[in-house]
């Protein structure tokens, strides 16, 4: 299987006010492709370093991290800004998109940074991305118009639009309420299944039990990493919750 | 990144704050409005006071007697009888740089014509005159050399003259009016030219023989003033020298010795006039330039506001790929496209306004391109300048902490 994130003793200190906080202090793993893999761990226990690093977003202190075989390590700003926008999809907890701005145009931003795509192929696969999330009847819906989850839907169709090695997502289902939660993990066991490698970090226990592999992070070391044999359906959650009159 | 996708970031940006957009261009729009309308104004009225002069005669130059003084007292220009007929005769025959020369007397009086008449100023000049001061004769003929040296009882007319004395439409040339006790035969009409830029009524008058009016009006020898024309406009400075050296020698005056005359050029005048409406220019222009800079700072604010505003947008473009330079760019272009485009509205404006104030205030007015260029010029200026330390501060956000920013 290949290999899409290997980390290997990665440190992160940061200095406050004179003393040294070790954040990350040497965190060893290996992704590979197709996995679905959870990050849990309590707030404080490194899971916010582990995940910016893993965006690129900040460099480690030390240690090697090779994100689809190339180091990260070394990289200068500019250089790691391109990686993102070619290899890393993100999906936040309060979805990020632009303000008033159409589905379509949110999920063309990361395209629009890449030189290499020509403006009519950005937009056929910004609406390809929103038909795969089902989102193909709300593509000139402005992002003040619609729900919490189609909002996600849309943030996670920005992050496929640039078919990324890796989809990180930051408690993606943090600011939805249940049912909408697992509507949108649903979402993400069906990209699972076309061979979608994602990370997802949460503080959620539940969540664990829907992927394919759980990581546990406590003060900046890696206390389990476990696969997961019986992945729960995500699906079958769903019809089994009580129906809310709307 | 190329820069097409920069502007649509920098449009799209734009776009979804259409109103704050507008309410920041209002302040290069009204700087730019108001720089090219002032200068449009300080700028008519520069050339239409330079047009009148040019009417008048450019490269006239009027002799008058004064600058005399007796026991201490300065006279009266008018009570001087220091200028002759032989000072014009010499003027004539040995200044180089003077084309045309008439000697002036002038008397007021009342015109009667029938039973109207009519408060006017008879000039009594020779035919030079009309070259010198641009008159032409609309209708009939001017008066001739022999005229002058008969003391002829002829006159031209000036057309409101005309219009006060002939209310039943007469045809003027041939007839006879009065000035006093003096009958005079219309020989000609002008042709009118209006009010002139110190509000004088240019058509307010009668031309008739300098002698007639010296002899049978006023009873005097001497000239009460010399109206010369140097060969051009640029030789004023040399005709008048020899003019003066004319002078000075026929009043036999000594070195050291105050003139007994002055000399003034139209030039002069409008040099003077000129500076004057210079003056006022840079002075509105000044105080539009000001109106510009508080647009300016006007684009910095909302700029530096925005950033603010807009950090977690910038962590996501960060994120999701978005270099440095990227951001600097598109806050950079935001800022241009902002200013340029309230340039091109204020450019738009101005020349409104200054129409404007053209037709219903009836100020002469006169839109030069350099103000237009000079404004947009300022404002694209403006954009950059005043955009770059926001667009800056935004570059330089770490990602990490903008995503997280409240």
């Amino acid at each position: 299987m290949k290999e899409i994130i290997r980390l290997e003793n990665i440190r992160r200190d940061f200095h406050v006010g004179g003393e040294t906080v070790h954040a990350l202090r040497g965190v060893s793993f290996t992704i590979y492709e197709g996995e679905f893999v959870t990050i849990m761990g309590t707030s404080g226990s490194g899971k916010s370093t582990l995940l910016n690093t893993l965006g690129c977003l900040d460099t480690p202190t030390s240690g090697e991290y090779y994100l689809d075989g190339v180091s990260v390590r070394t990289m200068g700003k500019n250089d790691r800004a391109t990686l993102r926008n070619r290899k890393i999809g993100f999906v936040f907890q309060n979805y990020n998109l632009l303000a008033k701005t159409t589905a379509v145009e949110n999920v063309e931003l990361p395209l629009l940074y890449n030189p290499n795509v020509t403006a009519a192929e950005r937009r056929e696969r910004a609406i390809r991305a929103l038909t795969s999330v089902g989102l193909a009847d709300r593509l000139e819906h402005r992002s003040n118009q619609m729900s919490g989850g189609q909002m996600q839907r849309v943030a996670i169709a920005r992050a496929l639009v640039n078919d990324p090695a890796v989809i990180l997502a930051d408690e993606a289902t943090g600011n939805l309420d249940t049912r909408t939660s697992f509507e949108i993990l649903v979402l993400f066991q069906e990209l699972h299944a076309r061979g979608r490698t994602i990370i997802f970090v949460t503080h959620n226990p539940d969540i664990a039990r829907y992927s394919s592999r759980n990581i546990q992070l406590r003060d900046g070391h890696v206390i389990a990493d476990t696969q997961n044999d019986e992945v729960l359906s995500a699906v079958d959650a769903l019809a089994q919750l009580p129906v809310t009159d709307e | 990144m190329n820069v097409t996708n920069l502007f649509k970031i920098a449009l799209r940006a734009l776009a979804n704050n259409k109103l704050r957009g507008f309410l920041t261009m209002l302040g290069i729009i009204i700087g730019v409005a108001s720089v090219i309308t002032m200068l449009a104004i300080g700028q008519g009225s520069k050339r239409s006071i330079q047009a009148q002069i040019s009417e008048m005669g450019s490269n006239m130059i009027m002799v008058h007697p004064g600058a005399d003084r007796r026991g201490g007292v300065r006279l009266d220009a008018a009570d001087m009888e220091t200028l002759k007929l032989q000072d014009y005769n010499d003027i004539v025959s040995e200044c180089s740089y003077v084309s045309l020369a008439t000697p002036t007397v002038n008397s007021s009086g009342q015109l009667i014509f029938g039973a109207n008449n009519t408060p006017s100023t008879v000039y009594g000049v020779s035919p030079e005159y009309l070259d010198i001061r641009r008159y032409e004769v609309e209708d009939g003929d001017f008066f001739t050399e022999q005229d002058v040296l008969t003391s002829a009882k002829v006159c031209v007319v000036g057309k409101t003259v005309v219009d006060n004395l002939f209310t039943n439409g007469e045809n003027p040339v041939g007839q006879v009016i009065r000035f006093g006790k003096i009958p005079l035969r219309v020989v000609g009409v002008l042709r009118s030219k209006g009010y002139n830029s110190m509000g004088m009524d240019q058509d307010d008058l009668i031309l008739a023989p300098y002698t007639t009016v010296q002899k049978r009006m006023l009873a005097i020898t001497h000239l009460q003033g010399i109206t010369c024309a140097a060969v051009d406009e640029r030789f004023t400075d040399q005709a008048m020298e020899e003019i003066a050296e004319v002078l000075r020698r026929n009043h036999k005056l000594q070195r050291g010795d105050d003139d007994d005359f002055t000399i003034r050029s139209t030039q002069e005048l409008s040099e003077m006039l000129t500076s004057t409406t210079d003056l006022m220019t840079v002075l509105l222009a000044a105080v539009a330039g000001i109106s510009l800079l508080v647009g300016g700072i006007g684009i910095m604010n909302i700029m530096y506001v925005s950033v603010t505003e807009r950090t977690r947008e910038i962590g996501l473009r960060m994120s999701i790929g978005a270099k440095g330079r990227d951001i600097l760019a598109q806050f950079l272009i935001e800022a241009i496209l902002i200013s340029v485009t309230g340039g091109i509205i204020g450019v738009l404006v101005g020349v409104c306004a200054s129409l404007i104030v053209n037709a219903a205030a009836h100020f002469p007015i006169y839109i030069q391109p350099w103000s237009v260029l000079l404004s947009f010029a300022v404002c694209t200026v403006a954009g950059v300048f005043f955009g770059w330390y926001p667009a800056r501060k935004a570059s330089q956000l770490d990602p990490i902490e903008a995503l997280r920013y409240e």
